[in-house]
Order: structure tokens, then C-alpha cells, then sequence
């Protein structure tokens, strides 16, 4: 197949999967066959465009002109690679994590939960593959549509006020400041399209091209920068799988992909250096870290806490992007693989806490290690992640982020990523710890693992954390070409 | 037979309106009404095909030379506007069979289409003439027509909403007439193109000015700019479903054309945007139109007066394009009347069809109606999303154009104010998300089947023409961008 | 006093104009809004006839005697106005039979007393 056709056949798979997901609503066997088979295909599809994209092609698809000198087309570079690649591929674990969860959860709407998810899909690899600001603009609105229905899964009051709040920051944010700067951008380049290098040439001052980083920055709410994080708690309230959905594969990854994707095509990192234009950026990025680990340090509520958690590892990609050093790039890059595998596989641990001894505070978990061995290890293989720690992935990525700094002299980001490694440690440590080394209190009612289906997922994911380790080969390569370009 | 068309397409519907009268039966004057209308559509994408390669068409009534005659001008801008009145009436008219036998008792249904043949010869021929005095009559005919349509709602509310458009629509008619004199005082002619030639010799005169503000603000009630917009509210919320869908779709629309013909191409954009501040003065109402709007509509207790409301606000967008003054601007003005018409028309349908199940469109009334009537209530989502301006559909082009116009002019701070009246909108159309869907419904909305096929799937139509217009530009923005060139080039 | 005088009907029309308008705005009855709609409708007839007048001007009929002529194109104009107004004034007058058979008054402020306020603000949530 030509990669045109890879390109169209990876798009149109999710969307005509979603289709089928919807016809197959009174089957639920058939129904979970065809996300898996959805989720499988894309996976291969993905695949497949790895190759040419290593070999420094650039695939591309153009699906239709909107408006003149304003197409939505595709095309592949590194970094949208190494994002369609994760997201394709946890979606085939997620797959199997939720069909465990759902069924043993007796949820209702359950065929709506799919469709949704598939087509959630479908949005992320329009913005993995986006080849230019208005096709990404596009499907990020779509992503953050089409999860809507996910977080107000349960229909509460509490899940509608929540959605309010989500689509209340995303779509503000998202109107407001990035179709702004997109607009302003178009104004200033005549284009909109992904170049090495940038497109707004060298001739902007420092100011202009600081406010429009800020008007991106902010207006990329999926990435989750305080004070616009405030969408990521609220949305705790939407079942695990969604919030591993939201949490690793697609939306939160979407938000930083984004602000790697626009600091490094659209402004160029030679451009921003020069006018010292991003200097403001390590320190609301290097606040958000802080600040969210403190007040995940503070939460009982474990999806609070890894809410937080996710906050506060999404501007570590933030801030190692701002440095604009090549490394650092890379460590940046590297990251978004990183905190997903490692991310999902903590949520999946929560999800099955819950599912099988129904307990959601972390003052709850003293020695459900014993009990629940391979959920409580796999959380602990996650958590060794999030702190950075070897044999896990997030070593990796924090290894390059340092380096990065180091190279482009930057101390406070040096410290600020030190400092939040030991704070991280602080709120993950203590929760491994009581789970194996505490008595569980007498008088708990017994239970067991979580349904097979959901251990195989997180074990899956775990070991893909301690794999990405020690094989990070395919994800380096596609992150060392996108900080060479 | 070709030449004929600009006159036969208002004249069509105007000899229909008797023959339907005489015909008395329901069924039969709603078929002469669906055939008028194709007709007329018809006529209508032959003229827009002819002017689309920029040639204007004029042809002169009984055959009476102009500037002496009445003469009918067919451009890029007005063939664009008679297209998409021509479409909207050929979809209501179709869509109107099931609706009204709901909402108006059957015995008055043939006086129902005869006032909608009437209406439509009244919209088209004030798109269609080039004729000053003309204008106010054919105006007039679709004002008077509008007042009787409004009335057959089934709530006695929409005859007192009537009178009062009445009153303040003849008002409004009134100083378009007394505008007119003045020009014609002026310059001698009634032409509109004559009028263009002769009136920049006296444009310094103080009864041109005179002229021009009474023009302005007689357009301006019809247009329902901020603040001669109260007539709208209660007019569309309690006229029949298929009125409300058909006035929000065409009537503003044209008296926006007709704004735009008086600045451009008669007055000239010189006089009215560079010696006088029209140009503030429109961006100013228009901003207040946007956010005032679109606030009040967050606090209705009714489906149909919120969208009313919105449709305040959004006209309000189509203004701010024009007060721009820049091509870009007009551009944008342009591509959102159009992209406005069909969604806030598709919105109207579709509210019709619940309005036909459930008796009512309260919030209170409608709770939980998205389990029931799943695909009207997500047509509905899918129009409230083209009004927030998302992308993929109609209203993210327009607004696209209107901050880059905003930009273009170095202001910033209209760019993001145009945004931010966005984000209200997303407050007043979640408000029909959660109404719809996250509540339970009630044992009488439990009871509810979907809408009829027939106006369900009409709606749709809309709805999709939302989406392809939001992917597939070159029709809306290629005859905005000719009509634009067209009003900018002038008459003489 | 010249001013005055020179542009007279001017005044009249300003005056039955405003006259006219303000019927329309504070009186409730709603008959009388429309005999306030159509005294504002006969300013603007007057407003387009009487320039027509030329001063020395004959009535537009061709003859050698005359060189000047009063211009017919207003009364043209007008004639057209007067149907116009007195299309829409009774269909006001309809309208009007209609509210009172509804309502049992045409007074403005006893049927907005008899309606909830149209524009109705929802209640806010507890």
C-alpha cells in the first residue's frame, strides 16, 4: 500500500470501527471483537507508516481544501509518528482493561462508551497526523467533543457538572487563545502549515513572539499549563478506562503533543532562542510541577492524586520544551511514550482497586498488596516511572530533560525537575509501601485480584514501562529526528 | 424565456398566491407552493451561475428603459442572496405540510402558503430590484405578509407579536420611504445605479446625510440590529415552527443585502465609512448585539426564545463584518449570512419537529427529549455547534474570516471580543445539551416517538449542509468573495 | 420668519411626523397606535408631494402655453404609499378584532398584565 493509503485507510479504521461498534450494540461479544479488531488494524497501520518515517519520508494525504490556501491534510513527521504509535498501540490494551472494567462494573451505555472511544481514536490520529494548524485546531475540537460523552459516562449531577467544567476550559481555551494565535499566526505567515524551522521568520520582536507563545501555550488547555489544568480533576469523575484514555493515550498526550509540535514547526527553536521569546515558559512550567505535586501530595483520593500527577509530569514535556535544547527535545519527546505507558498503568491499577475491593482513598490501601500482588506491582513498576527511577521508562525521558538542561545551562530547571522528582517520590512511596509492608486493618471484607482481563492489561503496560527501558530504540530514533529537524 | 427570469422569479410566486387562494384545498396549494418554489430556485441558480463570471444582469420592467423604468439589477451580491432565499423557501415549503398541520387549524392552511407565496415574491424582488421605490414596495408586500404568517401561531402571544412588529415594521418602512425622498429630492431619480452616478456631487449636502441615517435605521429594524431588535424575540418564538425557521433563514438576510447595496454600491463606501464614522457606529451596535444577545439568551425558559436571541447576536456578527469596511470584512459579513441562514433555519426546523411531538419547546417540556427523539435532538447539537463556531462546520468559516478581517485591521482586541461572544454561545447551547440529555424525562416525553420521516429528514438536509459547507467552502465563500468583489466595484 | 415660511411644509411634515410618532409610543389603546402609525405615514406623503409643486409649475399635461411643470413621478409615488398604508392599517385593524376576541381588550398594559412578562427570566437554581 502506498503511504497515502496507509494514511487514509489509519484515519478512515477508527471511524468505520465506531460504525460497526454501533451496528453491533445488541451483540456485546461481537461488539468488543470489533473494537479489538478496530484497535488492532490501527495499530498495524500505524506500524506500517513507521518505517518510511524512519527513513526520513514524510508521508502525506490531502483531504480537502476548506477555504482557500487552507487545506486539511496529513502528514507525517517524527513526533507525530512516536504519538499515533502510542496511541495506537495503548489503545489495544485499553480495549481489553475496559472490557473487564465495564463488564464487572455492570456500567450501562456501554455501546455509546465505545463508538465514543473509536472515534476518540480517530480524532487523536488526525492530530498525531495533522499536517498543519487548522487540520490540528479541527480535530483537537473533535477530540475534545467527541470525550464529552465519556466523562459524563454516568449522567449525575456531579458528572454534568464536571463536563461543564471540561468542556467549559477545553473549548474556551481552546476559542478564545489558540484559534487566536492560529488566525494571528495565519496573518503573520500567510501559512499555516508544519515547517523545520518554523514559518513566522526571523523579522518578529521578542514581544510579539512571546505573546503568541503564551496565546498557544494557554490556548492548548489539553496540556493542561496552570491555571488552565483545572479540566483534569473535574474529570475524574468519568470511569478508569476513560480516565487512562484521557490520562495517557489521547487527550492529555494530544495537549503536549501539540505545544512540542507548534514550538518546534511553527516558531522553530533557532527563532525563539534568538528573541529569547520563550524565556517566560521554564517558570510557569516549572511552577505547574511544583504546584501540582503539592496538592497531589495532599489528596486521599488516589485518582485525584493521579490527576494531579498527570498535571504535574505534563509541564516536565512543557518545560523541557522551553529550554529549546536539542537534548532536551528529545527527553521531551521520549516523555510523551514515557508517562504514557507508565501513567496508564497506574490508572489501570485504580480502576481495579476500585472494581475488585471497591475502594478509592489512598488512606484505604494499607496492605492490599497482599491480596491484590500483580495490580499493587504493576503500580509500583508505574510509580517507579513517574519518579524516574531505572528499570523503569520515565528514566529515560527525565535522563535526557537533565542533560538537556544541563547543556543549555539552566538551573532552575535543573532544581525544579530534582525538587519534583523527590516530591513525586514523596506521594507514590508511601503508597507502595503500605500496600506491602502494612497490615490491612481486621475486621476487611475479603477479596481478590481484579477480573483477568484487566490484570493482563496492566501487566501488559507494565511491562512495556521496564521494556521501553531497556529497548527505547524506535521511540529515541523518531525523537532524535524531530530534534534534528 | 431566460432574459425574463429576474422578473419571473418574484412574479412566479405572486400570481401562485391567488391560484392557491381560489384552490382552497390544503394538499393542492401545498403542491403549487412546493412547484413555485422549485421554480424559483430553479430561475434562481440560472441568474447566480450567469453572475458568478462578474456580469450584471439588468432588465428593465415593461420593457421601459432605465434610469425612467423600473429596472431589475442582478449581480454576484443579490443572485447569492436570491439563491439562498430560493433554497430555504423550496426546503420550508416541503417541510411546512407536516408542521403546520400541528400548529394551525386545517381550514386555514391554503391562506397560510398564500402568505408564504406572498413573502417569498416580496424577498426575492427586494433582493432582484435596482429600484429605490421599488425596494419600499416589495418590502413592504413581505412585511405585510410576515405580520399575517406571524399571526397563525397558536398562541394568542403571537398576535399581540405581530401587532407590535407591525407597528415598529411600519416605522421602520416608513423611514426607508422618507430616506428615499430625501435621495430622490436630491438627485431626481429613483434608480439606484442613477443614484450612484449623481450622488457623489451632492454627497456634502445635509439632506444626503439626512437621507442616509433614515435608510439606516429604517434597514436597521428589519435587520433586528441592537437596539431595534425587540420585535424579534416574541415574533419567532411563538409564529408557527415553519415561519420562525423560514423568517430566521431569509428575512434578516435580505434587509442585510439591502443595507449592503445602499452603503456600497448606491451611497458609496467612501461617503459612508471614510468622511462619516458609519463604520464605528455599525461595529459598536454590532459588538453590543453579540455579547448583550447572546447573554440574555443563557436565562430564556424557552428553546425558541433563546435561539431568538442567538439569532440577535449572530446578526450581529454579519454587521460587525460590514462595519470592518474591509473586503475581508464584507467577505466575512457575506459568507455568514449565508451559513447563518442555514443553521439557525435547520435549528428552527428541527425545534418544529419537537415542538409537533411535544406539544411545546419549554425547557421544562423538552427534559430528557434526547432519549426519545434521538436524531432531532443531536440535529439540534450539530446547529449549536455551527453557532459556537466549531470546526467542521458552517459558522467556524465565518467566523475564521471575521478575525482575520479583525487582524488584517491591526485590532486585536475586536479579534478576541468576537471570540469571547463565542464562548457565551457555548453557555446558551450546553444549556439544550444537559435539558436534553442528562435528565430523566418525564412519563408524557417517555411516551414520544421520533420525529415524522418527512421533516426529520428536511431538517437534516440543513444540518448536513452545515457540515459540507464547513468542509467544502467554494460555493459559500466563492459567492461571497464575487459578491463582495461586486458590491466593492460600485454601480456606475 | 423667512425660514419659517420658506421651508413651511417641512415644519407640518416634522410635526405630524412627530405627532404621529409619539401617538404610537404613549398611547396604550391599540387602535389609537395605528391612527398614530398612519397620521406618521401622512408626513411622509406630504414630505415627497410638496416639493413636487414647482413654484410657476402647471399640472403635467403636455401644452405649448407651458414650460414648466409640476413633477407627477411623487404623486405617483404616493398613491402607491396610501395603498400600502392602508393595506397595513387594515390588517392592524384585524389584528386588532383578533386580540380583543383573545384577550377582551385592547388596552396595551391590561393583555401584558394578562401574559406572564414575555420576557420571562428563569428561575435560578436553589
Amino acid at each position: 500500500m502506498t503511504p497515502e493509503a496507509l494514511i487514509g485507510a489509519a484515519f478512515a479504521t477508527p471511524i468505520a470501527g465506531a460504525a460497526a461498534i454501533a451496528a453491533l450494540g445488541r451483540a456485546p461479544n461481537l461488539r468488543e471483537a470489533a473494537t479489538l479488531a478496530t484497535a488492532a488494524a490501527l495499530f498495524l497501520l500505524v506500524l506500517a507508516l513507521t518505517q518510511s518515517v524512519l527513513a526520513g519520508e514524510r508521508p502525506a494525504l490531502m483531504l480537502v481544501e476548506m477555504m482557500p490556501g487552507l487545506a486539511l491534510r496529513f502528514e507525517i513527521e517524527p513526533l507525530g509518528m512516536l504519538f499515533g504509535l502510542v496511541a495506537s498501540g495503548l489503545w489495544i490494551v485499553n480495549s481489553i482493561y475496559s472490557m473487564g472494567y465495564m463488564r464487572a462494573n455492570g456500567e450501562a451505555h456501554q455501546t455509546r462508551f465505545y463508538v465514543c472511544f473509536a472515534l476518540a481514536l480517530a480524532s487523536t490520529i488526525g492530530i498525531a497526523f495533522a499536517g498543519n494548524l487548522l487540520t490540528l485546531f479541527v480535530f483537537y475540537e473533535a477530540l475534545t467533543l467527541v470525550t464529552y460523552p465519556l466523562v459524563t459516562h454516568s449522567g449525575t449531577a456531579e458528572a454534568r457538572r464536571a463536563g461543564r467544567t471540561y468542556i467549559g476550559v477545553l473549548v474556551g481555551t481552546s476559542i478564545l487563545f489558540l484559534l487566536i494565535a492560529i488566525v494571528w499566526t495565519f496573518e503573520i505567515a500567510s501559512t499555516v502549515e508544519f515547517r523545520s524551522g518554523g514559518i513566522l521568520g526571523p523579522d518578529l520582536d521578542r514581544a510579539t513572539l512571546a505573546a503568541l507563545l503564551a496565546l498557544y501555550v494557554f490556548g492548548i488547555g489539553k496540556a493542561a499549563v496552570m491555571p488552565v489544568h483545572r479540566w483534569l480533576p473535574a474529570a475524574m469523575v468519568a470511569p478508569t478506562p476513560v480516565s487512562a484514555l484521557l490520562h495517557a493515550v489521547a487527550v492529555v498526550k494530544a495537549g503536549v503533543f501539540c505545544v512540542i509540535k507548534i514550538v518546534v514547526y511553527v516558531f522553530g527553536t533557532e527563532t525563539l532562542g534568538r528573541a529569547d521569546a520563550a524565556a517566560w515558559l521554564p517558570y510557569v512550567a516549572g511552577f505547574t510541577i511544583l504546584a501540582a505535586s503539592v496538592v497531589a501530595l495532599r489528596s486521599n483520593n488516589l485518582k485525584r492524586r493521579l490527576a494531579y500527577s498527570t498535571v504535574s509530569q505534563l509541564s516536565y514535556v512543557v518545560l523541557a520544551t522551553a529550554l529549546l535544547a536539542p537534548l532536551s527535545i528529545v527527553g521531551a519527546a521520549l516523555h510523551v511514550a514515557a508517562h504514557a505507558v507508565g501513567k496508564i498503568t497506574l490508572f489501570f491499577a485504580a480502576g481495579a482497586i476500585y472494581t475488585a475491593a471497591h475502594k478509592t482513598e489512598v488512606s484505604q490501601l494499607d496492605g492490599i498488596g497482599r491480596r491484590m500482588p500483580w495490580t499493587m506491582g504493576a503500580f509500583a513498576v508505574g510509580a517507579l516511572s513517574m519518579i524516574g527511577l531505572p528499570p523503569a521508562a520515565g528514566f529515560v525521558s527525565k535522563w535526557y530533560m537533565l542533560q538537556g538542561a544541563l547543556a543549555a545551562s539552566q538551573w532552575v530547571a535543573f532544581g525544579v525537575i530534582t525538587l519534583s522528582t523527590l516530591l513525586t517520590a514523596a506521594y507514590f512511596v508511601p503508597i507502595v509501601y503500605r500496600a506491602f509492608l502494612v497490615r490491612a486493618p481486621a475486621g476487611e471484607h475479603v477479596h481478590g485480584e481484579a477480573p483477568w482481563t484487566m490484570v493482563l492489561a496492566l501487566t501488559a503496560t507494565a511491562a512495556a514501562t521496564v521494556f521501553l527501558f531497556f529497548q527505547p530504540a524506535v521511540p529515541l530514533a523518531l525523537a532524535r529526528a524531530l530534534a534534528g529537524s | 424565456m431566460t432574459s425574463h427570469f429576474p422578473i419571473l422569479q418574484v412574479v412566479l410566486p405572486l400570481l401562485a398566491a391567488p391560484v392557491m387562494v381560489l384552490a382552497r384545498r390544503a394538499g393542492i396549494t401545498w403542491l403549487i407552493a412546493v412547484a413555485m418554489s422549485a421554480a424559483v430556485l430553479g430561475m434562481a441558480g440560472w441568474l447566480f451561475v450567469q453572475t458568478g463570471a462578474g456580469e450584471t444582469i439588468s432588465y428593465a420592467i415593461g420593457s421601459w428603459p432605465p434610469p425612467w423604468g423600473i429596472e431589475y439589477r442582478i449581480d454576484a451580491a443579490n443572485a447569492y442572496v436570491m439563491l439562498l432565499v430560493a433554497a430555504i423557501g423550496l426546503l420550508v415549503a416541503l417541510y411546512s405540510r407536516a408542521s403546520i398541520a400541528a400548529e394551525i387549524p386545517a381550514d386555514q392552511h391554503y391562506l397560510f402558503y398564500t402568505m408564504f407565496a406572498l413573502c417569498l415574491t416580496g424577498l426575492l424582488g427586494m433582493a432582484a430590484t435596482g429600484d429605490a421605490f421599488n425596494l419600499f414596495v416589495f418590502l413592504e408586500i413581505a412585511s405585510l405578509s410576515t405580520y399575517v404568517l406571524i399571526a397563525l401561531g397558536r398562541d394568542r402571544r403571537a398576535l399581540v407579536a405581530a401587532y407590535q412588529y407591525l407597528i415598529t415594521g411600519t416605522i421602520g418602512a416608513s423611514f426607508i420611504v422618507i430616506g428615499v425622498g430625501l435621495a430622490y429630492l436630491e438627485t431626481g431619480t429613483l434608480n439606484l445605479a442613477d443614484m450612484a452616478t449623481r450622488l457623489p456631487d451632492v454627497s456634502d449636502q445635509r439632506s444626503v446625510r439626512a437621507a442616509l441615517a433614515f435608510l439606516t435605521v429604517g434597514v436597521s429594524l428589519k435587520l433586528a440590529l441592537f437596539p431595534l431588535h425587540l420585535w424579534l424575540p416574541n415574533a419567532y418564538t411563538y409564529a408557527p415552527s415553519a415561519v420562525a425557521a423560514f423568517l430566521a433563514a431569509t428575512a434578516t438576510k435580505v434587509a442585510v443585502y439591502v443595507l449592503m447595496r445602499l452603503y456600497y454600491s448606491v451611497f458609496g463606501a467612501k461617503l459612508v465609512f471614510e468622511e462619516l464614522a458609519v463604520g464605528r457606529v455599525l461595529i459598536a451596535l454590532s459588538l453590543a448585539a453579540m455579547v448583550i444577545a447572546s447573554a440574555v439568551a443563557i436565562f430564556q425558559r424557552d428553546v425558541k426564545r433563546m435561539f431568538a436571541y442567538s439569532s440577535i447576536a449572530q446578526v450581529g456578527y454579519i454587521t460587525l463584518g460590514i462595519g470592518i469596511a474591509s473586503e475581508t470584512g464584507l467577505i466575512a459579513g457575506i459568507v455568514h449570512l449565508f451559513n447563518h441562514a442555514l443553521t439557525k433555519g435547520a435549528i428552527f426546523m428541527l425545534l418544529g419537529c419537537i415542538a409537533l411531538r411535544a406539544g411545546g419547546v419549554g425547557f421544562d417540556r423538552i427534559a430528557g427529549i434526547g432519549r426519545v427523539m434521538p436524531l432531532t435532538s443531536f440535529g439540534i447539537v450539530i446547529g449549536g455547534l455551527s453557532l459556537i463556531g466549531v470546526p467542521g462546520t458552517a459558522g467556524f468559516v465565518s467566523k475564521w474570516y471575521l478575525v482575520v478581517a479583525a487582524l488584517e485591521q491591526g485590532a486585536l482586541w475586536l479579534a478576541v471580543l468576537v471570540v469571547a461572544s463565542s464562548l457565551l454561545a457555548i453557555v446558551y447551547v450546553w444549556r439544550f445539551v444537559e435539558a436534553a440529555y442528562f435528565n430523566a424525562p418525564s412519563a408524557h416525553i417517555a411516551a414520544l416517538k421520533e420525529a415524522p420521516a418527512g421533516m426529520l429528514a428536511l431538517s437534516w438536509v440543513m444540518i448536513a449542509a452545515c457540515i459540507y459547507f464547513g468542509l467544502d467552502t467554494r460555493l459559500t465563500l466563492g459567492g461571497a468573495t464575487d459578491a463582495a468583489g461586486a458590491l466593492m466595484r460600485g454601480w456606475p | 420668519m423667512t425660514v419659517i415660511a420658506a421651508q413651511f411644509t417641512y415644519w407640518v411634515t416634522i410635526f405630524i411626523a412627530i405627532a404621529g410618532l409619539y401617538i404610537v409610543i404613549a398611547r396604550g389603546n391599540l387602535i389609537k397606535k395605528l391612527v398614530g402609525l398612519s397620521i406618521f405615514q401622512t408626513s411622509v406623503y406630504l414630505l415627497y408631494i410638496a416639493p413636487g409643486k414647482l413654484i410657476g409649475g402647471t399640472a403635467p399635461i403636455y401644452s405649448v402655453d407651458f414650460a414648466i411643470y409640476s413633477n407627477p413621478l411623487p404623486h405617483v409615488l404616493i398613491l402607491t404609499a396610501i395603498v400600502v398604508g392602508v393595506a397595513t392599517l387594515a390588517l392592524g385593524l384585524a389584528l386588532v378584532v383578533r386580540i380583543r376576541e383573545a384577550y377582551g381588550t385592547i388596552e396595551e398594559d391590561e393583555i401584558l398584565a394578562q401574559e406572564a412578562p414575555p420576557d420571562a427570566v428563569a428561575t435560578p437554581r436553589p
